[in-house]
C-alpha cells in the first residue's frame, strides 16, 4: 500500500488558488470552511513563497491523539479520516493540529462548533463509498474511484503534488536538481518527521 | 562591432556567475535563501510559528504551521492526564485511608439536642446550586480527558459520543449558574473568610483533624477559608478561561489563546475537583454533625462549640443583645 502525502513545491506555486476552488467545488464545502488554503509568506519581500496547505495526513496524527471521543482512523493508504457521527465539535483537534486543518461550521456563536470538517484527501469518510450520505458528510471519494485528490490534479503549475510519498519526493528531487534550487517540502518535517533530501 | 564585443563579455559574465549559482543552490536554497526544513526546525525549537497572508477573511488561516500544537498535545495527553489522575485519584486514596485510619470525627461532647442556625436559606440554596453545577461540570470535564480511556471501551463509541455531546452542552450551559453562584458566594461569605492570626494557630494544631482538641475558630476556620478561596478564586479563573473557550468564533482569540485558556482551565479544574472531594468528604461521612449545616441549616450546639467556639459566643452575644426588652431595665 502507498503512503499518501501532499507536497507543495513553493517555488512553483503562483498563488492562483485553483486548488482551493477545486476543493470547494468538488466537495461542495460550505461557506466559512476551507479545507485547503494558500498562505503567502514574506509577502512582497525577497523570499516570498506561496504554499498551498491542507491536512497533511500526518504520521502519528496529533488530531487523532487528542480527540476525546477517538473518532479518527487511518486508512491503509495512511490517509487520516474522521467520523462526523462521533465528533462532538470540541475543537481539540484544531488546538493540536500544526497546520490549522480542522475547520468548523459556524453553527452559532455559543458553545457548539458543529462537526469538524477537514481535507479527506478526497477519500470520503466511514460511510459506504460514493453514496449520497458520504457525499453530504465528507464530499466525493475520488480515492475509491482510483483517482488522486483534485487539488493536485488541477494545479496548473504542478506545484501541488499528491500521491505516494516516495514517488512525489522523487519528482520533487529531480525538479530541484534540474533547476538548481528549491525551498524544500513545506510541512514535511512537522507532519512526517522526514525531509526530502536533494 | 559592439555586438561582437558584447558576446564574449556575456560569456565571461555567465561563466563567472554560473558556478556561483550552483554552489549557492547546494549550500542553501537560492531566491531569498528560505528553507522549509530549517524554518520548521527553528520554529519548533525556538517557538513561534510560520505565518503569512491569505486571501481568506479569516485571521486563523494565516498561520501556516504552529508548532505549539505539539506542546498542547503533550500537555493534554501526558501532563494533564498525570496531574489530573494524581490529584483526583490521589485525593480519593487519601480520603479512604483517612476514613479507615481516623474514622468519622465525632462530636466529643456528644450531641446536645439543641441547635443553632448556621446557614440561612439563601446561603444553602446558593451552595447547592454551585455544588450541583460543580459536580456536573467536573464529571463532564473529566470525561473529556479520561472518558475515552475509562468509559469509551465499556459503553462503545456511539453511546460515548452521545454522553460526551450532552456533557458538552451541559458543561456550556451550567457555566452560567455556576459563575452566578460563585459571585453570590463571594458576596455572602467574604467578610467571614478574611484570613487572620487564628488561622495560623488552627493549622499548627492540625485543624483538629490530627490529634486531639479543637483550635478556636470564628464562623469559618482556616480549612473552610481555604475551601472558600479555592472555590472563589479557582472558580473565577475557571470561569474566565472557560468563557474564552465557549465562544469559539467571537473575539480575537486565536489558537494560541485557546490553548492557553484550555491549559489554565483544565489544570485549575482538576485541582479544584481534588479539593472539593475533601470538602465533600468532611461535610458528609467524615464528620458527625457537619452535614446539617448545609442540610437543614441548623447545627448541634455542641458541634458548633467544638468547631466554631468564637462564632457561637458571638451569636449568643448578639442574641442576648437583640432581646433587651426581655430583660428588665436596671
Ligand atoms: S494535518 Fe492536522 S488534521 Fe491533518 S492529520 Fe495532521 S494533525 Fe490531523
Ligand atoms: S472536534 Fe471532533 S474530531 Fe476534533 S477532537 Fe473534538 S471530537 Fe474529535
Amino acid at each position: 500500500m502507498a503512503r499518501m502525502k501532499f507536497l507543495c513545491d513553493a517555488d512553483r506555486c503562483i498563488e492562483c488558488n485553483a486548488c482551493v476552488t477545486a476543493c470547494k467545488n468538488e466537495h461542495e464545502v460550505p461557506w466559512g470552511i476551507n479545507r485547503r488554503r494558500v498562505v503567502t509568506i514574506n509577502d512582497g519581500k525577497p523570499g516570498e513563497r506561496s504554499i498551498s496547505m491542507a491536512c497533511m495526513h500526518c504520521t502519528d496524527a496529533p488530531c487523532a491523539a487528542v480527540c476525546p471521543v477517538s473518532c479518527f482512523y487511518t486508512t491503509a493508504d495512511a490517509i487520516v479520516l474522521h467520523d462526523k457521527d462521533l465528533c462532538i465539535g470540541c475543537g481539540y483537534c484544531f488546538y493540536a493540529c500544526p497546520f490549522g486543518a480542522p475547520q468548523y461550521p459556524r453553527v452559532g456563536n455559543f458553545g457548539g462548533r458543529g462537526k469538524m470538517d477537514k481535507c479527506t484527501y478526497c477519500a470520503g469518510g466511514p460511510q459506504q463509498d460514493n453514496t449520497r450520505v458520504e457525499y453530504t458528510q465528507y464530499g466525493s471519494n475520488r480515492i475509491a474511484e482510483g483517482k488522486l485528490p483534485l487539488c493536485a490534479e488541477m494545479c496548473s503549475t504542478k506545484a501541488l503534488l499528491a500521491g505516494d510519498g516516495e514517488m512525489i519526493a522523487t519528482i520533487y528531487r529531480e525538479r530541484v536538481q534540474r533547476r538548481g534550487y528549491g525551498s524544500g517540502a513545506w510541512g514535511w518535517r512537522t507532519a512526517y518527521r522526514t525531509t526530502v533530501n536533494v | 562591432m559592439r555586438r561582437i564585443l558584447l558576446a564574449p563579455l556575456m560569456v565571461l559574465f555567465l561563466a563567472l556567475c554560473a558556478p556561483g549559482i550552483v554552489t549557492q543552490a547546494q549550500a542553501q536554497p537560492a531566491r531569498g535563501a528560505i528553507s522549509a526544513e530549517e524554518l520548521e526546525l527553528q520554529r519548533m525549537l525556538q517557538g513561534g510559528r510560520i505565518e503569512g497572508r491569505t486571501t481568506l477573511p479569516d485571521a486563523q488561516s494565516e498561520v501556516l504551521i504552529q508548532p505549539a500544537g505539539k506542546a498542547w498535545r503533550d500537555f493534554h495527553n501526558v501532563t494533564l492526564a498525570w496531574v489530573g489522575g494524581i490529584a483526583v485519584g490521589g485525593m480519593l486514596i487519601i480520603l479512604v485511608a483517612f476514613y479507615l485510619g481516623r474514622g468519622k470525627i465525632m462530636v466529643e461532647g456528644g450531641l446536645s439536642g439543641r441547635t443553632i442556625q448556621r446557614f440561612n436559606l439563601l446561603e444553602r440554596a446558593n451552595h447547592w446550586m454551585v455544588a450541583s453545577c460543580f459536580i456536573v461540570l467536573g464529571l463532564t470535564g473529566l470525561n473529556l480527558t479520561f472518558g475515552r480511556h475509562l468509559l469509551l471501551p465499556i459503553v462503545g463509541a456511539e453511546t460515548f459520543t452521545a454522553i460526551s455531546l450532552w456533557g458538552k452542552v451541559l458543561h456550556n450551559y451550567l457555566a452560567f449558574p455556576f459563575t452566578l453562584g460563585i459571585v453570590l458566594m463571594l458576596l455572602l461569605w467574604v467578610k467571614d473568610n478574611i484570613p487572620n492570626g487564628r488561622d495560623i494557630e488552627w493549622f499548627k494544631q492540625g485543624g483538629g483533624l490530627i490529634g486531639k482538641g479543637h483550635p478556636k475558630a470564628g464562623r469559618f476556620n482556616a480549612g473552610q477559608k481555604m475551601v472558600f478561596w479555592i472555590t472563589t478564586l479557582g472558580g473565577a479563573a475557571v470561569a474566565i478561561s472557560g468563557y474564552m473557550l465557549i465562544f469559539p468564533f467571537w473575539g480575537e482569540f486565536g489558537v494560541a489563546e485557546m490553548q492557553l485558556a484550555h491549559i489554565v482551565h483544565s489544570v485549575i479544574s482538576v485541582l479544584m475537583i481534588a479539593a472539593m472531594l475533601a470538602h465533600i468528604y468532611i461535610g458528609s461521612i467524615g464528620m458527625q454533625g457537619a452535614f446539617d449545616a448545609m442540610g437543614t441549616g441548623e447545627v448541634d450546639l455542641n458541634w458548633a462549640k467544638e468547631h466554631h467556639a468564637l462564632w457561637v459566643e458571638e451569636q449568643q452575644k448578639r442574641e442576648t443583645a437583640a432581646r433587651p426588652a426581655a430583660q428588665p431595665a436596671e
